[in-house]
């Protein structure tokens, strides 16, 4: 288990990052964390040309308020987020989220970035991202744009990134005030992967009604998959017994996982109904605690 | 383990097939690190492991290997003060880094509390996850001088025992945070 030989670059510069990308482009790897790149490697499960390491590029770890977003640079730790003042009061779900994203030594060193960019439909922070709708700005030499969390997210360890393309930074809009959000997710250990999670936020207008639902789901597809029909039936109701458990049978329907060794389908599906019942419980039950 | 296992979903990249080294002749960059308090300086290839630069470059062989994709942490150091998986890193990434080996913990002296707790409280069987728990603790009880077992248990499964002696491994890091509270109470 050892890595095959590469060609190893240690840029100081987000430019001097973008030109190697422009050089090598489909034979290089980012080195962000190297908590998922490094384990495939090792298992030669992929074997990169060329690796641009980014850790020393100082200017990519931030993460700061601005026009209603936390902006999140691309070598922002996992463990800086965590332990972030500045998540835990705008970013109440991925801070929700957080502890559950592998186990400390790889949150110290695994970037948030990293983790959207490996976009694993299983991963606690894609999920987070679509479920609040979060701006994805791709750099290279050619200029720069911006995709939403649909857009970015291709399939299962598939973004949209073109091989000159990098992931700059994520912009994840701040928690409206009187909103509600809750992170949950199962495993079969309490640490490491989960085998089905749900991101859920939701919004509620001055009569108590639901204003805006966003529920994004771990493990239920191929991607990190919105709950659409679900967030179609909380929108404009208020939410009641009746509603939560129509809600938990429509996110099963809604759901197509996959099996695989940690749990078959039917158990994905059915859970995810559970979790999105009780995170509506939750929601209900929490005042403003889960804001 | 589930990194294997979840593999199929891995993209079809422009990758080499296995053995197939990409770069036929790598150059061998200079590498300069602080271990337990010692400079060293090493020319390695940049794929280098750091479990594998302190194991087989330094000869600290207290660093273990498991799994070998960041799952066990059996070779987890603490790399500029925090735990990280040695499996997980290159040792030209770390160029100016300080690291800590479990044969860094005490030196020569006496046990360091948090080994006299594991000793203590027999929080460890065959040994292999030792390193890696005792590095654990030393970072968590830095984080929380005080913590409940349930918090202990939480900051845990940041390692593997495969001889599952967790309870008294628990034990011992409950009392380890006793021993260094009283430590630094004294001075
Ligand atoms: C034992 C273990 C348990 C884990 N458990 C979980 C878990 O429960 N949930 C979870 O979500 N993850 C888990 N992970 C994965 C971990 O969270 C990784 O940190 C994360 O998926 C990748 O972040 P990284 O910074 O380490 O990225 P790296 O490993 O450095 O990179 C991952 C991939 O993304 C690319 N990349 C990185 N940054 C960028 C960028 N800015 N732009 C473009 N491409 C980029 C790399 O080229 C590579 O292909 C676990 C990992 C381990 C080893
Ligand atoms: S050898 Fe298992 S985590 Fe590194
Ligand atoms: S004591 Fe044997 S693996 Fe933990």
């Amino acid at each position: 288990m050892k890595p095959a030989a590469f060609k190893y670059f240690r840029p100081d510069t987000l430019e001097e990052v973008l030109s190697l990308l422009a050089e090598h482009g489909a034979e290089a790897r980012i080195l962000a964390g190297g908590q998922s790149l490094v384990p495939l490697m090792n298992m030669r499960i992929l074997s990169p040309a060329v690796l641009i390491d980014i850790n020393r590029c100082r200017d990519l770890a931030y993460l700061r308020e601005e026009g209603g977003m936390v902006a999140c640079g691309a070598l922002t730790r996992q463990g800086e987020a965590e332990t972030s003042a500045l998540v835990a009061d705008r970013l109440p779900l991925l801070a929700a989220a957080m502890p559950h994203v592998g186990v400390r030594a790889n949150r110290n060193f695994g970037t948030v970035c990293g983790s959207l960019a490996h976009a694993d439909p299983l991963g606690e922070l894609p999920s987070v991202a679509t479920a609040l709708e979060a701006r994805f700005v791709i750099a290279s030499a050619r200029g720069r744009r911006e995709v939403d969390a649909e857009e970015f997210f291709v399939s299962a360890l598939t973004n949209c990134l073109e091989p000159d393309e990098m992931l700059a930074e994520v912009r994840l809009p701040v928690a409206a005030a009187g909103g509600k959000s809750v992170f949950l997710e199962i495993a079969n250990r309490a640490h490491g992967f989960a085998v089905a999670g749900l991101a859920a936020l939701v919004e509620f207008d001055a009569g108590g009604r639901c204003s805006r639902a966003r529920l994004s789901a771990m493990g239920a597809g191929d991607t990190t998959a919105r709950l659409r029909t679900v967030e179609a039936l909380l929108e404009g109701g208020t939410l009641d017994d009746a509603v939560i458990r129509e809600a938990g049978a429509a996110a099963t329907k809604a759901a197509e996982p996959s099996d695989d060794v940690h749990a078959s389908a039917a158990y994905r599906a059915h859970v995810t109904g559970s979790l999105v019942r009780k995170a509506l419980r939750q929601m209900l039950g929490n005042g403003e605690q889960g804001r | 383990m589930t990194l294997i296992l979840r593999a199929r979903f891995f993209p079809p990249l422009r990758c080499g097939t296995d053995g197939e080294d990409p770069v036929m002749s790598p150059e061998k960059i200079t590498v300069r690190m602080t271990v337990n308090g010692k400079a060293y300086v090493r020319d390695v290839e940049p794929r280098y492991l750091l479990a594998d630069f302190l194991r087989h470059e330094l000869y600290l062989t207290g660093t273990h290997i498991g799994c070998e994709h960041g799952v066990c942490g059996a070779c987890t150091v603490l790399i500029n003060g925090k735990t990280g998986r040695s499996c997980l890193q290159f040792a030209v990434a770390l160029d100016g880094a300080e690291i800590t080996t479990v044969e860094g913990i005490a030196g020569d002296g006496p046990l360091h509390p948090v080994q006299e707790a594991f000793h203590q409280a027999h929080a460890l069987q065959c040994g292999y996850c030792t390193p890696g728990f005792l590095l654990t603790t030393i970072e968590f009880l830095g984080q929380n001088p005080d913590p409940d077992r349930d918090e202990i248990r939480q900051a845990l499964t940041n390692n593997m025992c495969r001889c599952t002696g967790y309870l008294n491994i628990i034990d011992a890091v409950e009392d380890a945070a006793g021993r260094l509270r009283a430590k630094g109470g004294e001075a």
